[in-house]
């Protein structure tokens, strides 16, 4: 058996549990991780309210309900009631957190968080539930994996999409504290803990997870776990050492590490359950472009809908597996060999 | 028990009339915007902020204050003309409408225009941010109002009606919504285009209190709008019933002004005509 003593600086620095013991850990839906949070963020502060539109159970707002009666609002089956109601709770003072599933708000109600929530500059909060197409069974319906995108190019709107349970309670306390619309993502299944009470959580700074300079995987969400599976059996099977970094926070995000990464490692990966088109690696992509071009792969869906089956499943059949994340890492050290061959 | 004199009435009538020559001045400078509307909610505007609200256009973010939402954006002249006519920024002011740099932008900014509440121009959305408004002033137990003011085109967006559901299941008599009942929007006649009509009875199947009135009448509309306020329990919706171009004899009625300003000819004329009418509101002294 593999020990915390024995995993690298990065992983210690970071006080990760020992995810290369997959089996040892524990395995909690990151949407678990946002209802705790939010129960602790009303009892902190009286003016965090929760409105949800008719899915308390699973977005986990529950606990909130019972916890915190006279916090709580329910307002039915009403997405874009839901943000621009929200716009005015806010404008009076309150700190809506407002729930549904991803592919409903803010895939339905975008218009209203442009223009009552970011345009009016108010402090609502959007908890996007059942993101990617890991929600499983439901099918392509129920899978937002464009969600991303229309979030992070709204103006004044900070996405962060953490990494697994115990990170999205973080995120979820650090967002209610910090003033602006903002937009959590998580995910409907189960996913292991790989981060502990003690690694710490600070909106806009990415963490880097794995040490390592051939190749940067930059990872957001469940799938940071599979990134660094596959940069422990990538550096096993091929000698490659791929540093992984959790970029949890995809606006504003934290420029200074991934232009650090690239740059240090020459080449890399993205990862993320969501379109390739305008997500998490579009904006690593548009950063690299402009201040550090290096070969980028990413990893993601490539334009595509989801359908029904069991998330893991799905995960593989969409290319964001352990083994498609070992082929895009291979796949961008040879782009960067072959492009500068003396380095070898 | 009547709350205005003769004198309060005149006084308003005069203040709609030249908050409506501010809406031509500014509409007319601008080279664009909508004149139809703005011109038929000038008395409205002018009972809001001569009469009805609790404000102070010394301090538009009084936390007290009774909050005055425009959810039909598109008539902000309207808006920008009462303000600027009860105190809020010069008059002058006006003429910057929809220029580079401007407070009032094309359709109004909450962050650029303190007072205006919130940021509106996409139809269907301001009596949700009302309902939100009211519940939060429920939640910590304030006094003050929460007025939207609509068009009736806007109540084809179903956003509009899962607000109005909403209002009623949280009994927010604190909330108000005006209804500019113009009969016009862009493409012609709000009941060719899209009927609208029974209005009132959808808003009492939405379990609302409904009031009509004729809303180019100050004295009416206020003394409507009193009415209202009594009401305990349930949210409340005034239909105001306009004529759109209201002040302007070539635009009254005429839905072709609905999006567009005079042209500086017509600007005159109207002009000359709402300033005609101001003599006679302060001849009937």
């Amino acid at each position: 058996m593999l020990d915390v003593d024995a995993m690298d600086a990065a992983a210690r620095a970071m006080h990760l549990a020992d995810y290369r013991n997959g089996a040892s850990l524990p395995q909690v839906p990151t949407r678990n991780g946002f209802g705790e949070g939010l129960v602790e963020a009303g009892k902190r502060d009286r003016n965090v309210i929760a409105i949800c539109a008719d899915l308390s159970e699973s977005t986990r707002m529950e606990a909130f309900k019972k916890a915190l009666p006279e916090q709580y609002v329910e307002i039915g089956v009403a997405e874009q009631l839901l943000v621009a109601m929200a716009s005015g709770l806010a404008a009076v003072g309150k700190i809506p957190f407002i729930a549904s599933y991803a592919m409903f708000n803010p895939g339905r109600s975008w218009e209203q968080v442009r223009t009552t929530m970011a345009l009016n500059e108010t402090n609502v909060k959007i908890a996007g539930a059942h993101a990617g197409v890991s929600v499983g069974p439901d099918g392509a319906t129920h899978q937002a994996i464009e969600d991303i995108a229309i979030m992070r190019v709204i103006p004044h709107m900070t996405v962060v999409v953490p990494c697994d349970a115990l990170q999205t309670k973080k995120a979820t306390l650090a967002i209610a504290q910090r003033w602006g619309p903002a937009y959590l993502r998580f995910a409907r299944e189960k996913s292991p803990v790989i981060t502990t009470e003690e690694t710490p959580f600070e909106i806009g700074v990415a963490q880097t997870f794995r040490e390592g300079d051939d190749v940067a995987v930059i990872a957001c969400g469940i799938l940071v776990y599979n990134a660094l599976v596959a940069a422990e059996e990538v550096e096993r099977e091929d000698g490659i050492r791929a540093r992984v970094v959790n970029n949890h926070t995809v606006k504003p995000m934290d420029r200074e590490a991934i232009l650090a990464a690239a740059r240090e490692c020459g080449t890399v990966v993205t990862v993320e359950e969501h379109q390739i088109a305008g997500g998490m690696g579009s904006a690593v992509a548009e950063l690299l472009a402009q201040h550090e071009p290096v070969p980028i792969e990413f990893v993601g869906v490539h334009d595509q809908f989801g359908q029904s089956g069991d998330p893991a499943e799905l995960i593989e059949y969409y290319g964001m597996g352990t083994a498609a994340i070992k082929e895009a890492i291979r796949r961008a050290y040879r782009r960067k060999r072959k492009a500068s061959p003396i380095t070898e | 028990m009547p709350s205005l004199s003769p004198e309060r009435v005149r006084d308003l009538r005069e203040r709609a009339n030249l908050v409506r020559q501010g809406i031509i001045r500014a509409l007319v400078a601008a080279g664009s915007g909508h004149s139809a509307g703005s011109l038929d909610m000038a008395d409205v505007f002018t009972a809001f902020y001569g009469h009805i609200l609790r404000h102070d256009p010394a301090n538009p973010e009084w936390p007290d204050r009774d909050r005055l939402l425009l959810s039909c954006g598109h008539i902000a002249p309207v808006r920008y003309s009462a303000m600027a006519h009860f105190g809020y920024f010069p008059v002058e002011e006006l003429l910057t409408l929809r220029k580079f740099g401007t407070r009032l932008q094309g359709h109004p900014e909450r962050v650029r225009l303190p007072g205006t509440e919130t940021t509106s121009g996409p139809l269907g959305e301001g009596l949700a941010q009302g309902v939100g408004m009211a519940l939060g002033a429920k939640m910590d137990g304030k006094s003050w109002r929460v007025y939207v003011i609509t068009s009736d085109a806007e109540h084809q967006c179903g956003l509009h009606w899962e607000a109005t559901m909403t209002a009623a299941k949280f009994r927010l008599d604190n909330l108000m919504c005006v209804v500019d009942r113009n009969f016009i929007q862009i493409d012609g006649s709000t009941e060719e285009v899209m009927p609208l009509e029974p209005l009132a009875d959808k808003y009492r199947a939405f379990n609302w209190e409904v009031f009509e009135c004729d809303g180019n009448d100050i004295a009416a509309f206020i003394e409507t709008v009193e009415r209202a306020q009594a009401v305990r329990g349930k949210p409340t919706v005034v239909i105001a019933h306009t004529v759109p171009g209201k002040g302007v004899s070539f635009m009254e009625g005429d839905y072709t002004w609905h999006g567009k300003p005079p042209n500086a000819e017509q600007a005159q004329r109207a002009l000359r005509e709402l300033e005609a009418e101001r003599e006679r509101i302060l001849a009937h002294a």
